[in-house]
């Protein structure tokens, strides 16, 4: 049995006190601007919204989900996300398997590019520069290929292959197995959580990022969610802007930021719990072996 | 191996570089040309005739850098940010992490990690909104607070005065659950005997933490600090972007909001390129001068 000193005590409670309060801390602002996001207009504007809604009412939604702008921005964001995922994934793990053999010649230079990215970037402008040679600008492209690979991800994905036994990959050898069936039907398979971890956080990146579209795109048409949100957000703070936005309605300007937010935030909220254990081994693993 | 069987090898593994081929193209195409592009940090870059016809102009970029106090200025606050950021948002994920490794009851111990680690897959968008409607002095769920501390008319985002801290606040709200992770990875992997002589020796709960868990961690606290102190010239410009408002302009802006400005919005290509330059040459620096002091006080080196 534990002894129960009074030192004990005080360490418990010091524990569970800041743990709670970390939790508090963390979720009631998120509850908040979800509670004013269905709130009616009177309240919210007076101040009197907590945790919870008061007056409920789904106005707010019907105003950012019934905005074109917001189906098309939520549409090239879903297509940036899975095509920009796939494609980044794919080269992470092929890049990873080629550098994890040792045997390769040139591995360690090649490695060396890569970690040298990590300690030296060449800019802003030159980088935009690079794109707008390509002819990229307003491509969703260009929100799609610069980020490929990231020398982090490939990095512990690498690590995983490297630390699967060689007796694997010996005996695919035998079966007359290529390097890239080995890699498909035997590696691939082993490495799923380390794998799932950078799809996951490839898919949240690309998701939330906004400045490489306030760069390179300016067509309406081919703006990401997050642009659109922050036009949504800015424009209701500007009251000669938001005719548009709130002709039909009384709606306070809060709850409909507070919708721009769930509704762009619901779709991570959603898979997070799922991915949840996944990732957590996946980086501790990571983090301890590297 | 002779140089004839070593081709063999290679040809035999023909397919491994298939493989890396797509990976290194688009590292070639995207992170090494633009630093070849970076040269016209020495030219007049003029749009019509691209990289090679503008003329060079030697270091007068440069110059014209340390003649520019708009530039101090700016240097001026993203050091201080990334300083504040060091000294008051740093120390919280190793207590989160003390705290999270000492809870037995699983069910509150993965409560506690799924929540405080949420707030870092909201984008940058999300969570200045989020701080917006926090702080605001009329209809946020602080205003209470405000009103008890006097300050029911002050918009802390848009004041000098706080404009920093919110910048920390914020980051921190962000980022402390996600940053214990390493932290707590660190903590389960020291070896539970030391423990054990450090109660035989009559150290109670708070001293094991001073005498075991701290010193165990260690290397990893290092390890944070030096990437930290590299990064002392470059900014979230997502995060600064989203809060930044002309009411700030003095303390707010940074180097990679001013780098975006001047060159998107003025076609200063060439002078922001050796802005660019400096904040990556620098940064570099940071991070070897930080890592041979940790070797030199004995830490592990970062390679």
């Amino acid at each position: 049995m534990r002894l129960r000193t009074k030192g004990e005590v005080v360490y418990e409670v010091c524990v569970y006190t800041g743990l709670v309060l970390g939790i508090l801390v963390c979720l009631i602002p998120v509850l908040n601007i979800v509670a004013k996001s269905l709130s009616g207009e009177s309240y919210v504007v007076a101040g009197d919204v907590g945790i919870w809604p008061v007056h409920f009412t789904t106005d707010a939604y019907n105003i950012v989900l019934g905005s074109p702008k917001f189906l098309s921005s939520f549409r090239n964001s879903v297509l940036i996300t899975v095509v920009g995922t796939l494609i980044n994934v794919t080269l992470t793990v092929f890049t990873g398997y080629a550098l994890s053999r040792s045997r390769l010649a040139g591995q360690k230079l090649i490695m060396m590019l890569f970690v040298f990215t990590m300690l030296f970037q060449a800019g802003i402008m030159p980088t935009y520069l690079v794109i707008k040679n390509l002819g990229l600008i307003n491509s969703l492209w260009s929100l799609m290929l610069p980020g490929l690979v990231s020398p982090f991800n490939m990095i512990i994905v690498r690590l995983y292959f490297y630390n699967i036994p060689d007796s694997l990959e010996e005996s695919g050898k035998m079966d007359g197995a290529s390097n890239i069936r080995i890699l498909f039907s035997i590696m691939m398979p082993m490495a799923a959580p380390v794998i799932a971890t950078t799809a996951l956080f490839c898919a949240v990146e690309y998701w939330n990022s906004y400045f490489d579209a306030l760069m390179y795109i300016s067509d309406a048409k081919r703006l990401p969610l997050q642009v659109f949100l922050r036009e949504v957000i800015m424009s209701v703070s500007d009251a000669s802007n938001n005719i548009e936005m709130m002709a039909q309605t009384q709606v306070a300007q809060e709850s409909i930021r507070g919708a721009v937010v769930v509704a762009a935030t619901l779709p991570i909220v959603l898979v997070y719990p799922f991915l949840q254990r996944f990732f957590v081994k996946g980086i501790v693993l990571g983090a301890v072996k590297g | 191996m002779g140089k004839r069987s070593r081709l063999r090898a290679a040809l035999r593994d023909y397919d491994l570089y298939l493989l890396l081929l797509p990976g290194l193209a688009a590292l070639l195409i995207f992170k090494y040309v633009p630093m070849f592009g970076a040269i016209i940090a020495f030219k007049d870059y003029r749009l019509g005739e691209g990289i090679w016809g503008s003329p060079w102009v030697g270091l007068q970029n440069f110059e014209a850098l340390l003649h520019d106090d708009k530039f101090y200025q700016v240097l001026r606050n993203t050091v201080l940010i990334n300083l504040y950021k060091l000294i008051f948002q740093f120390p919280l994920p190793i207590m989160l992490a003390l705290m999270i490794s000492e809870v037995r009851n699983v069910a509150f111990k993965r409560a506690a990690q799924t929540i405080t680690y949420l707030p870092h897959f909201l984008s940058w968008v999300i969570i200045s909104t989020i701080f917006v409607n926090l702080l605001s002095p009329q209809t946020g769920i602080l205003k209470d607070l405000f009103h008890l501390l006097g300050m029911q008319d002050t918009m802390m985002i848009a004041d000098e005065r706080f404009f920093r801290s919110v910048l920390v606040m914020s980051a921190a709200w962000k980022e402390t659950g996600w940053s214990s992770i390493i932290y707590l990875s660190a903590i389960l992997s020291i070896d539970t005997q030391q423990y054990e002589a450090a109660r035989m020796d009559g150290a109670g709960r708070f001293r094991q933490i001073w005498h075991v868990t701290l010193p165990g961690i260690r290397s990893v606290i290092f390890f944070v600090v030096i990437l930290r102190v590299g990064s002392a010239l470059g900014n979230d410009v997502e995060q600064v972007l989203m809060f930044y408002n002309p009411l700030v302009a003095n303390v707010g802006e940074v180097i990679g909001t001013f780098v975006y400005r001047m060159g998107l919005g003025n076609l200063q290509y060439s002078y922001t390129t050796a802005i660019g330059l400096f904040q990556s040459v620098v940064g570099m620096g940071l991070i070897f001068t930080a890592n041979y002091f940790s070797k030199k006080y004995g830490e592990r080196s970062l390679w």
